[in-house]
């Protein structure tokens, strides 16, 4: 009869840790974990944290690659704790350290509030001159399924700053805007319902926006949801010497759905739902990269 | 209170070493290293170029620019200058949106740009080691 038995094994993480309140910086403290095949960085982690050390800090969540909270250096490479198979990339031993290109705020946890700051700097939403149709639509917006595939990759980001992690400008230059945010940006330049391309262009088109980008691929080639963000910024970079050049081609952010129901208000669109968060941009330091 | 943070940036080894990294990587570090040295090499020049404002001729005679290590630094920084000149070709028709596909539906295992425009980086490389050769050739020669 077949062996069904999982591989098991002693895999050696050595596991960056640091406490704030601690005058020493980050030190590497070391576990023997008892893996199976098929088990997560993330189980090891919990594994850990639930029989060896209970003091171990790390940030996640969702634990199938959705919420973006669990990005982390696994041997070197940024990547999600929750999808990535420790025994697919450990025979041995496994580092497992914070993203870098963030500041540590304990063990695991990176400060990503830096990226989120410059993510909110590109606005990324759909920006339109007709803004009550946003807060209360008289209909649906017209947008073909090829028009979507312009920036459905980019929609599958799901901020985890891995990208930011693994960009070599990113490391020396910290007000470079960085994969995700400038992502995000061709995101909606690419959505045929928006009209804020000039508007982006002010943070996109500056010194610490697209044109830092040398095309070195690193935040593809780590991205765990394929988003390609290295391909949205080259896509951004040529948005932007198109549209100084005045070689862009003239449109219009889309209109109403043409045909039954335009202009009308659909009984069945739901209200908007009351705002969440602040206007953008919210603190005034914030736009302090720009200068 | 304000927790402490620990600064955590790669700084200059985000661009040398460090981790697994691609191709394209090893290209983006060359070519700031190369861009450099070609403007190191041009400050240089002017620096050269203006002592004959005051009489010193550093290139007449057997003096120090024609010894045998100062012609292999020359021969450095036309390499520098082959590799950043092509590289930059294949950056700019990059930047262009040129050889990097278009957005596609990410399904796993996930294909990127960078395979799309690899072979873009191969052909630049190609021509380089050309360049490289022909200017060693011709230095030899001489
Ligand atoms: S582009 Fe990819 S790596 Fe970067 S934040 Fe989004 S999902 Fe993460
Ligand atoms: S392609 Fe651009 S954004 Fe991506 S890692 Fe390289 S330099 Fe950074
Ligand atoms: S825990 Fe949510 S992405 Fe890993």
């Amino acid at each position: 009869m077949q062996n069904t038995r999982p591989e098991q094994r002693t895999i050696r993480f050595h596991v960056s840790r640091f406490h704030p309140e601690n005058e020493r910086g980050p030190y590497v403290q070391s576990y023997e974990v008892p893996v199976h095949e098929g088990m997560t960085v993330l189980d090891g982690l919990h594994s850990i944290k639930d029989n060896l050390d209970s003091t171990l800090v790390w940030r996640s969540s969702c634990r199938m690659g959705v919420c973006g909270s669990c990005g982390m250096l696994l041997n070197g490479r940024p990547g999600l704790a929750c999808t990535t198979q420790i025994l697919k990339i450990a025979t041995t031993s496994l580092t497992v350290a914070p993203l870098p290109n963030f500041a540590i705020i304990r063990d695991l946890v990176p400060d990503l509030s830096s990226m989120f700051d410059k993510h909110r700097l590109v606005r990324p939403y759909v920006i339109r001159t007709d803004e009550a149709e946003i807060h209360d639509p008289s209909g649906e917006f017209y947008q073909s399924a090829e028009e979507l595939e312009h920036y459905l990759q980019f929609t599958y980001c799901i901020k985890c700053g891995c990208c930011m992690a693994a960009c070599p400008t990113l490391a020396t230059d910290a007000r470079y805007l960085g994969p995700m945010p400038l992502t995000a940006a061709e995101r909606y330049n690419a959505d045929t319902r928006d009209g804020g391309q000039q508007e982006r262009a002010k943070v996109t088109g500056s010194s610490p926006g697209a044109i830092r980008c040398h095309y070195a691929g690193e935040c593809s080639r780590v991205c765990p949801k394929g988003v390609d963000p290295a391909k949205a910024v080259q896509l951004l970079k040529r948005r932007l010497v198109l549209d100084y050049l005045h070689l862009a081609r003239k449109s219009e952010p889309c209109k109403k759905l043409k045909g039954a129901g335009s202009g009308m208000r659909m009984p069945n669109i739901v209200a908007a739902p009351a705002h969440t968060v602040e206007t953008i941009p919210a603190a005034p330091g914030e736009l302090s990269i720009l200068k | 209170m304000a927790a402490a943070r620990q600064e955590n940036r790669i700084g200059l080894w985000g661009w040398l070493g460090g981790g697994r990294w691609g191709i394209e990587r090893y290209a983006y570090s060359l070519h700031r290293l190369t861009g450099l040295a070609v403007l190191f090499y041009f400050l240089l020049h002017i620096v050269v170029t203006s002592l004959r404002a005051r009489g010193i001729y550093l290139w007449t005679g057997g003096g120090f620019f024609h010894k045998p290590v100062f012609r292999f630094g020359e021969y450095l920084v036309f390499a520098a200058f082959a590799y950043h000149a092509c590289n930059g070709i294949r950056l700019v028709l990059v930047e262009l949106g040129v050889a990097i596909g278009k957005p596609i539906e990410p399904v796993f295992p996930y294909k990127t740009s960078l395979r799309v425009q690899r072979p873009l980086l191969i052909a630049v490389m190609i021509v380089a080691l050309i360049l490289l050769a022909a200017g060693g050739y011709s230095g030899l020669t001489q």
